[in-house]
């Protein structure tokens, strides 16, 4: 039965992307270097992509060789090599600390293609056969956080709020753009149903420690959250939410089984469009975009089924309303048109503003970002790169 | 019947005894029996735990097969084999760590801290090159992080030294928990090293260590490189333990710490004199992660290689040319168990179950080499014997 489905779904791929597919696939053969294996949430959602794509394309066990618990070290570019000598003609990594070590790589083996997720140094490298890729996951978080802010409305008509207006908490792993962009994502997707909502953000210097984020999550609730989000890898923030009896909105993946009653919608990428890419230009002899973003509408940021036990209701109705308006291109999320909606200050963003020495990797300095009403995330570069604190949101420790 | 109901002191079926000597063939002969079992233990686990396997049991050559693709690349010559020299350099780094805790665990200074001692070699490696990369040639960044690498490794090790030699705290716990902080040490440096705050450093653009070009492979060069100075320290150090006075001295505060005083030796001076020792090896270890290899540093750096390196050091008795083995053959039971993941596609931890259980067979069979079994005899003269 799976098998027939997995055949199905090819045969509908074949037919909806024919030029693509004309491509004989069976000479490619895909290497994927992972940071850890399927206990990590993040590692599990990339084999997942791997898996969809090696179904979509029919790709052959033989084709795929993933290499597990690479460290972000010269392991990464030797595993890159072995990679090579195993037969691979594209190699992936999807650690942001292999970049620089399979970018090594890259430029040694000339006739392999190197793709590398969440990356920022492509577009600056200018070496032919590496490049970034991500998911503009941005559009997935403010569709998350309009979910919160329908929630935080519900409670505060049933008068269930902590405080006197709506607060949300939100932990997160680093102090850095793609985080900084996540969280401020979540918080306007709030803000755009629920508007006096505010937002505490704790982070943990680490992308996988249960006990810091379950504790940094315990901390906000104590604080007088009544809502949690978190971006990090762990079960930490979700089960912490559970014990409390605070609604929460996840990431990488659904965590309804562990928290059905707290556990309202997550939003996460899904890799498998990616591949499926990649594994086409090669085998039709393209380039592959030196970064690539990939969106709602192709498929690569989705979200998980509403938990209906602690949406709010109207939930999933408004989500894909506004999905349609994300897919149409209508819909901004970083918007600057409407006034007060984003405040940096107390000022509107400048037209002027470009990313500071904050963002990874150098950019092109005087770059405009804000123009035509809204702040251009992941168009210069596929990595996030907003990175400013606004109004609304307070950090409750920084340095990380 | 009657007659056997009169022994009242029944002998069990069988009885341990400590053994008196054993010819090193025999033990030899154990350790290789147990590396065999070990192998056959682990492809019963493999049938039991991976679905390929159980659905095609011809695979279980391909499983066996993992423990030598995982060093070997195949169709390449001797200097052009990535993964041979792949498997020699990481044997070399393991080895130089294990050369690190051995003076002082000959001593029964019991240091845990290797981990963080060469994590400190590691950070200040990176450290000059991080603020002096601009400044100074190359060739003299390379020496300057060397003596970087060397100071921090040395610091990390002589301060629980001290307290032991000061006011006897357990070094056990002490070194250990010196781990932690060198791990938080890295992660502070990290954030302010990091100016967009993602605590990734990424390869710093500086100078590679010089190397002999044996091979076309400029990953082969940097290999050759590391494994040729370990070997060297490794002879270095045999010596050291062997033949030199403060081998001796070392060897007496292990024997006996009263003894060691009687005879007029300063206890305090050899205990801080032998981590320094340690602390300078694994400075040199962490020297060539981070300048050799890395050019960079995170919290994993090390990647517990500074645990591992005390089993390797115990296996080889604490003779540093045995340990050019031991290290080689827990190297070639990791690279195996990476190779298991990729050929069967399974998750990183499972392999680790396989190594564990051959680790534990040859762990298991020093007790076979120090202890003998005796089995109960039948006749009842030798009943009668045994009773004596």
């Amino acid at each position: 039965m799976k098998k027939f489905a997995a055949l199905l779904m090819a045969l509908v791929l074949c037919l909806s992307c024919l030029p693509a597919a004309m491509a004989d696939v069976a000479d490619v053969k895909l290497g994927v270097i992972l940071l850890h294996d399927e206990d990590s949430t993040y590692d599990l959602n990339f084999i997942n992509g791997v898996y969809d794509a090696m179904k979509v394309l029919g790709l052959e066990d033989d084709q795929v060789v993933m290499i597990r618990n690479i460290d972000e070290s010269n392991d990464c570019y030797e595993a890159a090599l072995e990679l090579v000598d195993d037969g691979c003609n594209i190699v992936f990594a999807n650690s942001f600390g292999h970049e620089s070590y399979l970018l090594e790589a890259a430029k040694e083996c000339p006739e392999v293609q190197f793709c590398h997720a969440t990356g920022t140094m492509a577009h600056t490298a200018g070496v032919e056969n590496f490049h970034n890729a991500f998911a503009a996951i941005y559009e997935g978080r403010y569709l998350a956080g309009v979910a919160a802010g329908l929630k935080l409305n519900e409670l505060k008509a049933e008068g269930k709020l902590k405080g006197e207006a709506p607060l949300m908490g939100y932990v997160g792993a680093f102090t850095y753009a793609e985080v900084i962009s996540g969280y401020t994502s979540f918080y306007l997707g709030a803000k755009s149903v629920c508007p006096d909502v505010t937002m505490k953000v704790q982070f943990t210097g680490s992308w996988y420690d249960e006990m810091e984020e379950k504790s940094a999550a315990q901390a906000l609730i104590d604080a007088g959250c009544d809502l949690i989000s978190q971006h990090a890898d762990s079960m930490g923030a979700p089960t912490a939410c559970e014990n409390a009896g605070i609604p929460n909105v996840s990431y990488n993946g659904s965590t309804v089984k562990a928290c059905p009653n707290t556990f309202i919608v997550a939003s996460r990428i899904d890799w498998a469009p990616y591949f499926t890419y990649i594994v086409n230009q090669v085998a039709a002899g393209q380039a592959i975009d030196t970064d690539w973003t990939g969106t709602i509408a192709s498929g690569s940021v989705v979200l998980t089924d509403v938990n209906e036990a602690a949406a709010a209701a109207g939930t999933v109705e408004k989500l894909a309303e506004l999905k349609a308006q994300f897919e149409a291109g209508t819909l901004k999320v970083f918007d600057t048109a409407t006034e007060g909606f984003i405040t940096v200050g107390g000022a509107a963003m400048e037209e002027t503003w470009a990313p500071g020495a904050g963002t990874d990797g150098a950019f092109v300095e005087g770059t405009k970002i804000v123009y035509d009403g809204y702040f251009h995330e992941s168009e210069y570069r596929s990595a996030p790169y907003f990175d400013a604190t606004i109004d609304g949101i307070e950090l409750t420790n920084q340095k990380f | 019947m009657s007659e056997i109901k009169k022994n009242t002191v029944r002998e069990p079926l069988f009885h341990l005894a400590k053994r008196s000597s054993i010819h090193p063939a025999a033990a030899w002969g154990i350790r290789l029996a147990a590396v065999v079992i070990g192998f056959i233990l682990c492809g019963a686990a493999a049938f039991a735990m991976i679905e390929k396997l159980q659905q095609n049991p011809g695979k279980i050559v391909d499983f066996y097969e993992s423990f030598i693709k995982g060093i070997n690349t195949s169709n390449k010559s001797f200097l052009e084999n990535r993964k041979l020299w792949a498997f020699f350099k990481e044997t070399a780094i393991l080895l130089c760590i294990s050369l690190a805790v051995t003076p002082a665990f000959k001593m029964r200074f019991w240091n845990t801290g290797a981990e963080g001692q060469t994590l400190m070699g590691v950070l200040g490696a990176i450290g000059v090159a991080f603020y002096l990369k601009d400044s100074v040639p190359g060739w003299a960044l390379l020496l300057l992080m060397l003596v970087g690498a060397l100071v921090c490794g040395a610091v990390w090790a002589v301060i629980p030294a001290l307290f032991k030699a000061k006011w006897n705290t357990n070094e056990t716990l002490f070194t250990l928990m010196m781990n932690y902080v060198a791990t938080f040490l890295v992660s502070y440096f990290l954030v302010i090293w990091v100016p967009s705050g993602s605590s990734s450093l990424g390869k710093l653009d500086i100078q590679k260590l010089p190397v002999i070009p044996v091979s076309k492979t400029s990953s082969i060069n940097d290999s050759f490189l590391i494994t040729l100075i370990v070997l060297i320290l490794t002879g270095l150090l045999f010596v050291y333990l062997k033949y030199s006075k403060q081998g001796y001295e070392i060897s007496v505060v292990g024997e006996s710490v009263r003894t060691a005083q009687y005879s007029g030796i300063n206890v305090k001076k050899v205990i801080i004199r032998t981590m320094l020792v340690s602390g300078l090896l694994c400075g040199v270890a962490g020297y060539l992660i981070g300048a050799g290899l890395d050019q960079s540093v995170t919290t994993e750096s090390v990647g517990g290689q500074g645990f591992t390196a005390i089993m390797v050091s115990w296996l080889a008795k604490f003779n540093p040319l045995v340990m050019i083995l031991t290290s080689a053959l827990i190297t070639v039971l990791g690279a195996g168990a990476e190779q298991i993941t990729k050929t069967f596609n399974v998750r990183g931890a499972l392999p680790d179950v396989f190594v564990g259980i051959i680790l534990f067979c040859i762990i298991g069979s020093e007790f076979f080499i120090n202890y003998q079994i005796i089995f109960r005899k039948k006749a009842v003269d030798g009943e009668k014997e045994a009773v004596k």
